[in-house]
């Protein structure tokens, strides 16, 4: 079988490359010289130097031993993506898109932000090779991340707040599109996740596949083979896609991609696309996207700010339909129970996105034997919620 | 190919001036106003007309375009309902119609009855923002069997390869992008806009619009000498977002209109 996606940037009938024609030429200039640094040398060893000796890749596995204990069941690994530089896996993709920007001669770079956490590895990723940085944030996820707009401010970025449609993160990558569309000849875009036109969706997997190719020799060292469950959370899919990609030939392997739930589910209450979404183009791809009967784009709605997103990687879209991952949903409610579970029982305190992921482990570790492996995802800290779960739950700080 | 579009552009070259082809959101203030400012802009010496489609998420257009979609939503305005416009106007008007959306409402309306539909409204040609040439050659074919328009963009950023193949695949005319950029009024238009409608000239044999930027009658008059047609937009959708839904926006945005369809003469 030929590698996806193939050269139109399809998984199936998913992907492709809906922009405006401004944007043609960038995204071919972009495709070309990933597909050049991708087997040059020099520009591989670089990246490399720089994720092991600046963000402290090959980030740990933990046995979450008494998290396990407390399920019954299966023995729950997690993949510490929450100790890479900027504690979370943002960082992987933000540094190799940064370099490629350079080595692509262009000064200035752009991104989207949900919950922060890209918008902070960018603007650490530009302060460090000198690029210029702009940050699109929703006005709504500015209030509830208040820290990272901060963070990102430190690292001498530019954060410009959307106050249009349902201020988050949709809102964001449309006036970034805007934004690169009208300065296409000097700035490079660098879209956070597995999202967008033809090459991003591939070019992110490939950048965060460092996860799942680590994850892979660790738990096999560790636990003597393979998991019985790979999980992660899935907002535009880029954590989700960097682990599963190891593990998409091993069939025995089942891949579950966490969505959010929200809290119910009519339209507008939730992010899960596989579950309320239909076949449809936004933000430059074809997937499963959250819309009216009219094709007008959802609102949706999260705690998490990062899965708050109407559609979805298409790389999943191609996973979802050929049944090698599946898709499943948990609420805002059992997110954020998660959350605490894992402060109390590990000592780590999840990003609410990568909570969803574990909520989702408490369902089913009881359901496994003891022999059996589980391994998430710990795609983020959660330094960044803590503000905001102490506002849900009435505290004042 | 439409022949209400061939034969506006015959029309405007006989007269010795391009085309003037102005653009409005369907269903802002209302679609009931849409069907006025349409009639408003023939009388004005409109030779076509680009129909905006609202959209949720119009990631090419500037600020004076979304909000026009966002007040037209909120009224509810739907693809079909654009349709039904289109119906209405040709009962009084064979002024050629473009519609001017974003591919996801045409997807949810399934392309092959939007196609049948359109044609059956009246509608003359449709520009899909979002659908570059490599994706457009489903749409092409949908349009082509019920005799309608794929108007394709060209930007400043296309190859001479890009601009060859849309020039294939596109029929009635070939719109091009005057900047790099969303839609919305300039105070300048790039200096290197006449050199590349040049090369476009030499690469197609289609009729040449130019659009974005483009708002007052000085700039009208500098684009005529380049192309067949001149595309405003945004400058028109400014004054109907400041005029609003009065008794006056008709006569307002046609005597606008008038002074920009006056500058097209060469």
């Amino acid at each position: 079988m030929k590698p996806l996606p193939d050269e139109r940037g399809y998984f199936g009938v998913w992907g492709g490359r809906f922009v405006p024609e401004t944007l043609m030429a960038p995204l071919e200039e972009l495709t070309r010289a990933w597909r050049e640094a991708r087997r040059d040398r020099q520009f591989r060893r670089e990246l490399e130097e720089l994720l092991s000796s600046y963000c402290g890749r090959p980030t740990p596995l933990s046995l979450a031993g008494r998290l396990s204990g407390h399920l019954g069941g299966a023995r729950i690994y997690l993949k510490r993506e929450d100790l890479a530089h900027t504690g979370a896996h943002k960082i992987n993709n933000a540094l190799g898109q940064c370099l490629l920007a350079r080595r692509m001669g262009k000064p200035r770079v752009i991104a989207e932000t949900g919950a922060g956490q890209h918008g902070v590895a960018v603007a650490t990723a530009a302060a460090l090779l000198g690029l210029e940085c702009r940050i699109y944030m929703g006005v709504e996820d500015e209030r509830r991340q208040a820290l990272n707009v901060y963070r990102m401010k430190l690292l001498g970025a530019e954060v410009v707040g959307v106050d249009a449609g349902s201020r988050t993160l949709k809102d964001a990558i449309n006036e970034a599109l805007r934004d690169w569309v009208t300065h296409v000849r000097t700035t490079h875009y660098v879209l956070g996740s597995v999202l967008g036109p033809h090459p991003y969706p591939v070019l992110v997997r490939e950048l965060q596949s460092v996860i799942g190719a680590e994850a892979l020799l660790q738990i096999r060292s560790r636990h003597g083979g393979l998991p019985a469950l790979v999980v992660a959370c899935v907002g535009g899919g880029s954590n989700a896609a960097g682990i599963f990609s190891a593990f998409v030939p091993y069939r025995q392997v089942e891949l579950v991609g966490v969505e959010a739930g929200g809290r119910g589910s009519a339209l507008g209450e939730h992010a899960a696309r596989f579950a309320g979404g239909a076949a449809g183009v936004l933000h430059g791809t074809r997937t499963y996207v959250l819309q009216d009967q009219l094709g007008q784009v959802a609102a949706t709605h999260s705690v998490s700010a990062g899965l708050d997103y109407p559609a979805v990687g298409p790389e999943h879209a191609f996973w979802h339909d050929s049944r090698r991952a599946s898709y499943v949903r948990v609420s805002d409610d059992e997110a954020v129970e998660a959350f605490h579970l894992l402060a109390e029982l590990e000592g780590i305190v999840p990003a609410l996105e990568t909570a969803h992921a574990l909520a989702y482990v408490t369902h089913v570790a009881g359901r496994l034997r003891r022999e059996q492996a589980i391994l998430v995802n710990l795609s983020g800290r959660g330094d960044k919620d803590v503000a905001e779960v102490a506002q849900l739950e009435g505290v004042r700080l | 190919m439409s022949t209400r579009i061939a034969s506006a552009f015959t029309r405007a070259a006989k007269d010795k001036r391009a085309a003037f082809i102005p653009y409005i959101t369907a269903g802002d203030p209302s679609l009931e106003r849409t069907l006025e400012l349409a009639f408003a802009l023939e009388w004005a010496g409109a030779d076509i007309l680009e129909l905006g489609v609202p959209f949720s998420d119009p990631i090419a257009d500037g600020p004076t375009n979304q909000r026009a979609a966002e007040r037209a939503l909120a009224r509810g305005t739907s693809l079909a309902d654009v349709l039904a416009l289109v119906r209405r106007l040709r009962f009084r008007s064979e002024l050629p119609v473009v519609l001017f959306t974003y591919y996801n409402p045409v997807h949810a309306y399934t392309l092959p009855r939007f196609a049948v539909d359109a044609a059956a409204a009246g509608v003359d040609g449709v520009l899909f923002t979002d659908v570059p040439v490599e994706e457009a050659r489903p749409a092409a074919e949908a349009l082509q069997r019920v005799g309608l328009d794929l108007i394709l963009l060209v930007a400043p950023t296309s190859t001479r390869e890009r601009i060859k193949a849309i020039s294939k695949l596109a029929s009635g005319f070939v719109y091009v992008v005057a900047r790099t950029g969303v839609t919305g009024a300039r105070s300048e238009l790039e200096e290197a806009l006449a050199q590349h409608v040049k090369l476009v000239r030499k690469l197609t044999h289609l009729r040449v619009a130019v659009g974005f930027g483009i708002g007052t009658p000085e700039q009208v008059q500098r684009a005529a000498r380049l192309a067949d047609g001149v595309v405003v937009g945004s400058a028109i959708v400014d004054r109907i977002a400041e005029l609003g839904d009065c008794p006056e926006l008709a006569d307002e945005v046609g005597a606008f209109a008038r002074s920009l369809a006056a500058a097209t003469r060469r």
